[in-house]
Protein backbone atom coordinates (compact mmCIF):
# COMPACT_ATOMS: atom_id res chain seq x y z
CA UNK A 1 0.00 0.00 0.00
CA UNK A 2 1.98 3.29 -1.70
CA UNK A 3 -0.70 5.80 -0.53
CA UNK A 4 -1.96 7.83 2.54
CA UNK A 5 0.96 9.13 4.55
CA UNK A 6 1.25 12.52 5.78
CA UNK A 7 3.99 14.50 2.77
CA UNK A 8 6.29 16.39 4.95
CA UNK A 9 7.17 20.11 3.63
CA UNK A 10 11.14 20.58 3.05
CA UNK A 11 10.68 23.80 3.44
CA UNK A 12 7.70 26.17 4.76
CA UNK A 13 6.01 27.69 1.59
CA UNK A 14 5.46 30.93 2.45
CA UNK A 15 1.94 31.57 0.74
CA UNK A 16 0.91 28.76 2.78
CA UNK A 17 0.29 30.86 5.81
CA UNK A 18 -2.26 32.80 4.36
CA UNK A 19 -4.57 29.91 2.72
CA UNK A 20 -8.14 29.75 3.69
CA UNK A 21 -10.37 26.54 3.61
CA UNK A 22 -12.69 28.38 0.92
CA UNK A 23 -9.16 28.59 -1.31
CA UNK A 24 -8.90 24.78 -0.90
CA UNK A 25 -12.98 24.20 -1.57
CA UNK A 26 -12.26 26.30 -4.77
CA UNK A 27 -9.34 24.23 -5.94
CA UNK A 28 -11.36 21.03 -5.00
CA UNK A 29 -14.41 22.05 -7.28
CA UNK A 30 -12.28 22.06 -10.12
CA UNK A 31 -11.18 18.71 -9.94
CA UNK A 32 -13.26 15.96 -12.18
CA UNK A 33 -14.50 13.06 -11.01
CA UNK A 34 -12.08 10.39 -13.35
CA UNK A 35 -14.85 8.59 -14.86
CA UNK A 36 -17.07 11.33 -15.44
CA UNK A 37 -15.46 14.40 -16.01
CA UNK A 38 -18.87 17.05 -16.33
CA UNK A 39 -18.97 16.76 -12.56
CA UNK A 40 -16.00 17.46 -10.08
CA UNK A 41 -15.72 15.10 -7.04
CA UNK A 42 -16.90 18.55 -4.81
CA UNK A 43 -20.33 18.05 -6.90
CA UNK A 44 -20.67 14.86 -6.53
CA UNK A 45 -19.79 15.07 -2.34
CA UNK A 46 -17.15 13.26 -2.19
CA UNK A 47 -15.09 15.63 -0.12
CA UNK A 48 -16.33 15.45 3.46
CA UNK A 49 -13.77 17.98 5.56
CA UNK A 50 -11.40 20.53 4.62
CA UNK A 51 -9.06 22.05 7.45
CA UNK A 52 -6.03 23.94 7.79
CA UNK A 53 -3.41 23.27 10.91
CA UNK A 54 -1.77 26.55 12.45
CA UNK A 55 1.35 25.70 10.03
CA UNK A 56 -0.14 25.79 6.83
CA UNK A 57 -0.54 22.70 6.59
CA UNK A 58 -3.65 20.88 4.85
CA UNK A 59 -5.95 17.95 4.98
CA UNK A 60 -8.71 16.60 2.88
CA UNK A 61 -11.41 13.96 4.12
CA UNK A 62 -13.04 12.66 1.30
CA UNK A 63 -15.35 9.29 1.04
CA UNK A 64 -15.07 6.97 -1.74
CA UNK A 65 -18.31 6.60 -3.91
CA UNK A 66 -17.55 2.64 -4.69
CA UNK A 67 -15.40 0.64 -2.02
CA UNK A 68 -14.01 -1.09 -4.98
CA UNK A 69 -13.62 2.04 -7.51
CA UNK A 70 -10.01 2.13 -9.47
CA UNK A 71 -10.34 5.42 -9.73
CA UNK A 72 -9.81 5.75 -5.75
CA UNK A 73 -5.80 6.13 -6.11
CA UNK A 74 -6.89 8.68 -8.79
CA UNK A 75 -9.00 10.96 -7.42
CA UNK A 76 -6.68 10.72 -4.16
CA UNK A 77 -3.55 11.83 -6.16
CA UNK A 78 -5.72 14.57 -7.88
CA UNK A 79 -7.09 16.25 -4.60
CA UNK A 80 -3.40 16.20 -3.97
CA UNK A 81 -2.44 17.94 -6.48
CA UNK A 82 -5.23 20.19 -6.45
CA UNK A 83 -4.08 21.65 -2.86
CA UNK A 84 -0.25 21.73 -3.70
CA UNK A 85 -0.88 23.77 -7.09
CA UNK A 86 -2.31 26.26 -4.13
CA UNK A 87 1.42 26.51 -3.32
CA UNK A 88 0.91 23.84 -0.16
CA UNK A 89 3.45 21.85 0.87
CA UNK A 90 1.94 20.22 3.61
CA UNK A 91 -0.71 18.22 2.56
CA UNK A 92 -2.96 15.36 3.82
CA UNK A 93 -5.44 13.56 2.05
CA UNK A 94 -7.37 11.39 4.57
CA UNK A 95 -10.55 8.93 3.48
CA UNK A 96 -13.29 8.44 5.47
CA UNK A 97 -15.94 5.91 5.52
CA UNK A 98 -18.80 7.49 7.59
CA UNK A 99 -21.57 8.66 7.07
CA UNK A 100 -21.18 6.29 3.73
CA UNK A 101 -21.31 8.05 0.72
CA UNK A 102 -24.80 8.80 -0.76
CA UNK A 103 -26.23 9.62 -4.74
CA UNK A 104 -28.65 12.29 -2.58
CA UNK A 105 -25.68 14.29 -1.74
CA UNK A 106 -25.36 15.27 -5.93
CA UNK A 107 -26.47 18.36 -5.89
CA UNK A 108 -29.22 19.91 -8.39
CA UNK A 109 -26.67 21.60 -11.31
CA UNK A 110 -24.88 18.87 -11.17
CA UNK A 111 -27.43 16.55 -11.88
CA UNK A 112 -28.34 18.34 -14.59
CA UNK A 113 -24.89 18.36 -16.19
CA UNK A 114 -25.06 14.78 -15.87
CA UNK A 115 -28.33 14.48 -17.68
CA UNK A 116 -26.83 16.76 -20.24
CA UNK A 117 -23.94 14.50 -20.67
CA UNK A 118 -26.70 11.51 -21.33
CA UNK A 119 -26.48 10.02 -17.91
CA UNK A 120 -29.68 10.10 -16.06
CA UNK A 121 -28.91 11.59 -13.24
CA UNK A 122 -30.17 9.01 -9.93
CA UNK A 123 -33.19 8.84 -7.82
CA UNK A 124 -33.70 9.69 -4.51
CA UNK A 125 -32.41 7.02 -2.49
CA UNK A 126 -35.54 6.02 -0.42
CA UNK A 127 -33.18 4.58 2.57
CA UNK A 128 -34.49 1.75 4.98
CA UNK A 129 -34.88 -1.46 2.50
CA UNK A 130 -32.62 -3.96 1.96
CA UNK A 131 -34.07 -5.83 -0.98
CA UNK A 132 -35.55 -3.61 -3.29
CA UNK A 133 -36.48 -5.63 -6.68
CA UNK A 134 -37.99 -3.11 -8.16
CA UNK A 135 -35.71 -0.75 -9.29
CA UNK A 136 -36.30 3.20 -9.20
CA UNK A 137 -37.92 4.96 -12.00
CA UNK A 138 -35.61 6.17 -14.73
CA UNK A 139 -36.13 8.91 -17.03
CA UNK A 140 -34.65 9.30 -20.43
CA UNK A 141 -32.15 11.71 -20.05
CA UNK A 142 -32.69 12.88 -23.91
CA UNK A 143 -36.19 12.98 -24.52
CA UNK A 144 -37.47 12.89 -20.75
CA UNK A 145 -39.45 9.38 -21.24
CA UNK A 146 -40.22 7.17 -18.35
CA UNK A 147 -40.72 4.38 -20.95
CA UNK A 148 -37.30 2.86 -20.73
CA UNK A 149 -36.15 -0.39 -20.03
CA UNK A 150 -33.16 -1.20 -18.05
CA UNK A 151 -30.95 -3.52 -20.51
CA UNK A 152 -28.04 -4.12 -17.98
CA UNK A 153 -28.34 -3.69 -14.37
CA UNK A 154 -23.76 -2.80 -14.33
CA UNK A 155 -22.43 -0.64 -16.53
CA UNK A 156 -18.91 0.48 -17.72
CA UNK A 157 -18.69 1.57 -14.03
CA UNK A 158 -19.53 0.65 -11.21
CA UNK A 159 -22.11 3.70 -10.55
CA UNK A 160 -23.80 3.26 -13.51
CA UNK A 161 -26.75 0.83 -15.42
CA UNK A 162 -27.69 0.41 -18.98
CA UNK A 163 -30.90 2.09 -20.21
CA UNK A 164 -32.91 1.59 -23.68
CA UNK A 165 -35.63 4.62 -24.18
CA UNK A 166 -38.75 2.90 -25.74
CA UNK A 167 -39.95 6.43 -26.81
CA UNK A 168 -36.79 8.15 -28.84
CA UNK A 169 -34.84 4.54 -29.28
CA UNK A 170 -31.78 5.80 -27.63
CA UNK A 171 -29.85 3.76 -25.09
CA UNK A 172 -28.16 5.61 -22.39
CA UNK A 173 -26.62 4.94 -18.90
CA UNK A 174 -28.08 5.60 -15.81
CA UNK A 175 -26.42 6.62 -12.37
CA UNK A 176 -27.42 3.88 -9.73
CA UNK A 177 -29.55 5.67 -6.98
CA UNK A 178 -26.98 4.46 -3.64
CA UNK B 1 -21.82 1.28 24.21
CA UNK B 2 -19.06 1.24 21.33
CA UNK B 3 -15.97 -1.08 21.56
CA UNK B 4 -12.56 0.56 19.90
CA UNK B 5 -9.36 -1.17 19.11
CA UNK B 6 -8.50 -0.28 22.94
CA UNK B 7 -11.01 -1.54 24.43
CA UNK B 8 -11.07 -5.01 23.14
CA UNK B 9 -9.41 -8.01 25.14
CA UNK B 10 -6.48 -9.66 23.35
CA UNK B 11 -8.90 -12.76 22.97
CA UNK B 12 -11.34 -11.03 21.59
CA UNK B 13 -9.00 -9.23 18.87
CA UNK B 14 -7.61 -12.47 17.99
CA UNK B 15 -10.81 -13.68 17.07
CA UNK B 16 -12.12 -10.75 15.19
CA UNK B 17 -8.82 -11.06 13.23
CA UNK B 18 -9.59 -13.84 12.25
CA UNK B 19 -13.19 -13.29 11.32
CA UNK B 20 -12.25 -10.37 8.77
CA UNK B 21 -9.63 -13.03 7.31
CA UNK B 22 -12.28 -15.34 6.48
CA UNK B 23 -14.50 -12.66 4.88
CA UNK B 24 -11.97 -11.19 3.33
CA UNK B 25 -10.87 -14.33 1.82
CA UNK B 26 -14.49 -15.40 0.36
CA UNK B 27 -14.51 -12.36 -1.33
CA UNK B 28 -11.28 -12.80 -2.33
CA UNK B 29 -11.44 -16.48 -4.01
CA UNK B 30 -15.27 -15.73 -5.43
CA UNK B 31 -14.09 -12.25 -7.09
CA UNK B 32 -11.16 -14.61 -8.75
CA UNK B 33 -14.40 -16.92 -10.17
CA UNK B 34 -16.17 -13.79 -11.31
CA UNK B 35 -13.26 -12.67 -12.98
CA UNK B 36 -12.51 -16.04 -15.34
CA UNK B 37 -15.89 -15.12 -16.85
CA UNK B 38 -14.60 -11.80 -18.21
CA UNK B 39 -14.64 -12.81 -22.18
CA UNK B 40 -16.26 -15.60 -21.88
CA UNK B 41 -19.76 -15.03 -20.27
CA UNK B 42 -23.03 -15.32 -22.04
CA UNK B 43 -23.69 -11.81 -23.49
CA UNK B 44 -21.37 -9.21 -22.99
CA UNK B 45 -23.36 -6.94 -20.34
CA UNK B 46 -23.09 -10.32 -18.34
CA UNK B 47 -18.95 -10.23 -18.75
CA UNK B 48 -19.45 -6.65 -17.32
CA UNK B 49 -21.99 -7.37 -14.81
CA UNK B 50 -19.46 -10.00 -13.32
CA UNK B 51 -16.08 -7.90 -13.63
CA UNK B 52 -18.46 -5.26 -11.69
CA UNK B 53 -19.42 -7.58 -8.61
CA UNK B 54 -15.66 -8.85 -8.74
CA UNK B 55 -14.36 -5.15 -8.42
CA UNK B 56 -17.44 -5.09 -5.29
CA UNK B 57 -15.98 -7.95 -3.49
CA UNK B 58 -12.41 -7.30 -3.86
CA UNK B 59 -13.42 -3.49 -2.49
CA UNK B 60 -15.14 -5.58 0.44
CA UNK B 61 -12.09 -7.91 1.05
CA UNK B 62 -9.75 -4.84 1.16
CA UNK B 63 -12.09 -2.88 3.61
CA UNK B 64 -11.99 -5.95 5.92
CA UNK B 65 -7.88 -6.09 5.32
CA UNK B 66 -7.33 -2.62 6.49
CA UNK B 67 -9.50 -3.73 9.42
CA UNK B 68 -7.58 -7.04 10.22
CA UNK B 69 -4.44 -4.43 9.77
CA UNK B 70 -5.15 -2.61 12.37
CA UNK B 71 -5.71 -5.16 14.61
CA UNK B 72 -2.25 -6.50 14.33
CA UNK B 73 -3.23 -7.87 10.93
CA UNK B 74 -0.38 -8.21 8.22
CA UNK B 75 -0.35 -5.82 4.76
CA UNK B 76 -3.46 -6.98 2.93
CA UNK B 77 -1.61 -7.02 -0.26
CA UNK B 78 0.69 -9.31 1.68
CA UNK B 79 -2.53 -11.32 2.85
CA UNK B 80 -3.96 -11.58 -0.68
CA UNK B 81 -1.22 -12.72 -2.44
CA UNK B 82 1.61 -14.46 -0.34
CA UNK B 83 -0.49 -17.17 1.40
CA UNK B 84 -0.86 -20.49 0.06
CA UNK B 85 -3.80 -22.63 0.32
CA UNK B 86 -2.90 -23.73 3.61
CA UNK B 87 -3.52 -20.08 4.94
CA UNK B 88 -6.65 -19.44 3.15
CA UNK B 89 -9.80 -19.65 4.96
CA UNK B 90 -12.73 -19.70 2.57
CA UNK B 91 -15.42 -21.70 2.34
CA UNK B 92 -15.66 -24.83 -0.47
CA UNK B 93 -18.96 -22.84 -1.96
CA UNK B 94 -16.39 -20.14 -3.47
CA UNK B 95 -13.55 -21.94 -4.76
CA UNK B 96 -15.41 -24.60 -6.90
CA UNK B 97 -14.71 -24.32 -10.10
CA UNK B 98 -16.75 -21.60 -12.45
CA UNK B 99 -19.03 -23.97 -14.04
CA UNK B 100 -21.47 -23.19 -16.26
CA UNK B 101 -24.19 -19.90 -16.00
CA UNK B 102 -26.13 -21.46 -14.07
CA UNK B 103 -23.77 -22.53 -11.49
CA UNK B 104 -22.04 -19.23 -11.24
CA UNK B 105 -25.54 -17.59 -11.24
CA UNK B 106 -26.91 -20.11 -7.93
CA UNK B 107 -23.74 -19.76 -6.60
CA UNK B 108 -23.57 -15.87 -6.58
CA UNK B 109 -27.06 -15.96 -5.18
CA UNK B 110 -26.30 -17.80 -2.14
CA UNK B 111 -23.09 -15.69 -1.12
CA UNK B 112 -25.13 -12.54 -1.84
CA UNK B 113 -27.98 -13.18 -0.22
CA UNK B 114 -26.01 -14.41 3.06
CA UNK B 115 -23.34 -11.90 2.38
CA UNK B 116 -26.10 -8.90 2.39
CA UNK B 117 -28.03 -10.47 5.21
CA UNK B 118 -24.74 -10.27 7.27
CA UNK B 119 -23.52 -6.99 6.28
CA UNK B 120 -26.83 -5.26 7.18
CA UNK B 121 -26.95 -7.20 10.84
CA UNK B 122 -23.09 -5.92 11.19
CA UNK B 123 -23.80 -1.96 10.87
CA UNK B 124 -25.44 -2.53 14.31
CA UNK B 125 -21.70 -3.53 15.41
CA UNK B 126 -20.55 -1.92 18.29
CA UNK B 127 -17.36 -2.10 17.18
CA UNK B 128 -17.87 0.92 14.74
CA UNK B 129 -15.41 0.87 12.25
CA UNK B 130 -16.99 -2.97 11.43
CA UNK B 131 -20.40 -0.89 11.62
CA UNK B 132 -19.29 1.50 8.98
CA UNK B 133 -17.69 -0.87 7.00
CA UNK B 134 -20.77 -2.88 6.88
CA UNK B 135 -23.01 0.15 6.28
CA UNK B 136 -21.13 0.98 3.03
CA UNK B 137 -20.68 -2.71 1.62
CA UNK B 138 -24.24 -3.33 2.38
CA UNK B 139 -25.41 -0.46 -0.27
CA UNK B 140 -23.45 -2.32 -2.80
CA UNK B 141 -24.42 -6.04 -2.22
CA UNK B 142 -27.96 -4.86 -2.71
CA UNK B 143 -27.32 -4.53 -6.01
CA UNK B 144 -25.94 -7.95 -6.51
CA UNK B 145 -28.73 -9.65 -4.60
CA UNK B 146 -31.08 -7.97 -6.91
CA UNK B 147 -29.03 -8.82 -10.53
CA UNK B 148 -28.62 -12.72 -9.34
CA UNK B 149 -32.23 -13.29 -8.07
CA UNK B 150 -33.34 -12.10 -11.35
CA UNK B 151 -31.16 -14.67 -13.25
CA UNK B 152 -31.66 -17.46 -11.24
CA UNK B 153 -35.88 -17.08 -11.48
CA UNK B 154 -34.99 -16.56 -15.30
CA UNK B 155 -32.78 -19.55 -15.66
CA UNK B 156 -35.06 -22.04 -13.36
CA UNK B 157 -38.29 -20.60 -14.90
CA UNK B 158 -36.84 -20.55 -18.93
CA UNK B 159 -36.72 -23.48 -20.56
CA UNK B 160 -36.03 -27.43 -19.38
CA UNK B 161 -32.62 -27.54 -19.97
CA UNK B 162 -31.73 -24.01 -17.75
CA UNK B 163 -34.01 -25.49 -15.04
CA UNK B 164 -32.29 -28.82 -15.42
CA UNK B 165 -29.23 -27.17 -15.18
CA UNK B 166 -29.78 -25.06 -12.36
CA UNK B 167 -31.17 -27.32 -9.97
CA UNK B 168 -27.94 -29.59 -10.39
CA UNK B 169 -25.97 -26.20 -9.44
CA UNK B 170 -28.01 -26.00 -6.51
CA UNK B 171 -28.03 -29.61 -5.77
CA UNK B 172 -24.27 -29.54 -6.39
CA UNK B 173 -23.70 -26.13 -4.29
CA UNK B 174 -26.19 -26.92 -1.80
CA UNK B 175 -23.66 -29.03 0.93
CA UNK B 176 -21.43 -26.55 1.01
CA UNK B 177 -23.50 -23.16 1.51
CA UNK B 178 -24.20 -24.39 5.35
CA UNK B 179 -20.34 -23.26 5.49
CA UNK B 180 -20.76 -19.67 4.79
CA UNK B 181 -22.52 -19.83 8.57
CA UNK B 182 -19.68 -21.82 9.90
CA UNK B 183 -18.16 -19.57 13.17
CA UNK B 184 -14.65 -19.18 13.79
CA UNK B 185 -12.79 -19.80 16.51
CA UNK B 186 -14.06 -17.17 19.58
CA UNK B 187 -16.90 -15.70 17.47
CA UNK B 188 -19.90 -16.67 19.91
CA UNK B 189 -18.27 -14.21 22.67
CA UNK B 190 -17.29 -11.53 20.40
CA UNK B 191 -21.41 -12.11 19.09
CA UNK B 192 -22.38 -12.26 23.34
CA UNK B 193 -20.79 -8.39 22.98
CA UNK B 194 -22.37 -7.43 20.32
CA UNK B 195 -18.99 -6.87 18.18
CA UNK B 196 -20.55 -9.47 15.23
CA UNK B 197 -23.83 -10.28 14.54
CA UNK B 198 -25.39 -13.40 15.65
CA UNK B 199 -24.46 -15.95 12.84
CA UNK B 200 -27.39 -18.24 13.65
CA UNK B 201 -29.88 -15.48 13.71
CA UNK B 202 -28.86 -14.46 10.22
CA UNK B 203 -28.52 -18.24 9.06
CA UNK B 204 -32.09 -18.41 10.19
CA UNK B 205 -33.44 -14.92 7.70
CA UNK B 206 -31.21 -16.82 4.86
CA UNK B 207 -32.54 -19.77 4.89
CA UNK B 208 -35.97 -17.89 5.07
CA UNK B 209 -35.21 -15.92 1.67
CA UNK B 210 -33.90 -18.26 -0.27
CA UNK B 211 -36.95 -21.02 0.29
CA UNK B 212 -38.96 -18.20 -0.96
CA UNK B 213 -37.00 -17.23 -4.03
CA UNK B 214 -35.50 -20.73 -5.00
CA UNK B 215 -38.75 -22.39 -4.00
CA UNK B 216 -41.85 -21.01 -3.64
CA UNK B 217 -40.80 -18.48 -6.70
CA UNK B 218 -38.59 -20.42 -8.72
CA UNK B 219 -39.86 -23.95 -8.48
CA UNK B 220 -36.57 -25.41 -7.67
CA UNK B 221 -35.96 -27.88 -5.08
CA UNK B 222 -33.52 -27.95 -2.21
CA UNK B 223 -31.17 -30.87 -1.01
CA UNK B 224 -31.26 -32.53 1.97
CA UNK B 225 -29.20 -30.44 4.50
CA UNK B 226 -25.75 -31.86 5.22
CA UNK B 227 -25.10 -32.96 8.64
CA UNK B 228 -21.47 -32.06 9.14
CA UNK B 229 -19.25 -29.65 7.51
CA UNK B 230 -15.44 -30.06 7.06
CA UNK B 231 -13.57 -26.79 8.65
CA UNK B 232 -12.62 -23.63 7.00
CA UNK B 233 -8.99 -24.84 6.68
CA UNK B 234 -9.75 -27.73 4.84
CA UNK B 235 -10.31 -27.14 0.79
CA UNK B 236 -10.49 -28.80 -2.32
CA UNK B 237 -7.83 -29.83 -5.29
CA UNK B 238 -9.50 -26.71 -6.91
CA UNK B 239 -8.01 -23.60 -4.18
CA UNK B 240 -4.27 -24.30 -5.46
CA UNK B 241 -4.37 -23.87 -8.68
CA UNK B 242 -6.08 -20.74 -8.51
CA UNK B 243 -4.04 -19.49 -6.14
CA UNK B 244 -1.26 -20.01 -8.49
CA UNK B 245 -2.89 -17.82 -10.91
CA UNK B 246 -4.51 -15.61 -9.41
CA UNK B 247 -0.75 -14.65 -7.67
CA UNK B 248 1.21 -15.15 -10.49
CA UNK B 249 1.89 -11.36 -11.02
CA UNK B 250 2.61 -10.85 -7.20
CA UNK B 251 5.22 -13.59 -7.12
CA UNK B 252 7.34 -13.31 -10.32
CA UNK B 253 7.27 -9.57 -9.67
CA UNK B 254 7.58 -9.18 -5.25
CA UNK B 255 8.88 -5.77 -5.87
CA UNK B 256 5.94 -4.13 -7.58
CA UNK B 257 4.03 -1.54 -5.43
CA UNK B 258 0.63 -2.56 -7.33
CA UNK B 259 -0.18 -4.82 -9.32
Amino acid sequence: MAEGGRQKAERPAPSAISIQPSAVWDALASVPDPEIPVVSITDMGMVRDVTVGDAGGVTVTFTPTFSGCPALHVIRDSIEQAVRDLGVTDVEVKSTLTPPWTTDWIGDDARERLRQYGIAPPAPTGEGQLIQLDVEPTRCPRCGSLNVRMTASFGPTLCKRMYVCDSCREPFEGFKSV
Amino acid sequence: MTTTPTTLTDPQAQALLLKLTVLADDEIILAHRDGEWTGHAPILEEDIALANIAQDELGHAGLYLSLAQTLGGSDPDQVAFWRGPDDYRNTRLVELPKGDWAFTMVRQFLYDTSEALWLEAATRSTYASLAEIAAKAVREEKFHVQHTALWVERLALGTPESERRTQAALTELWPHAAQLFQPVEGEAELTASGILPDLNAVHARWTDLITWHLVDKCGLTLPDAPTTQPGRDTHTEHLAPLLEEMQSVARQHPDAEVW
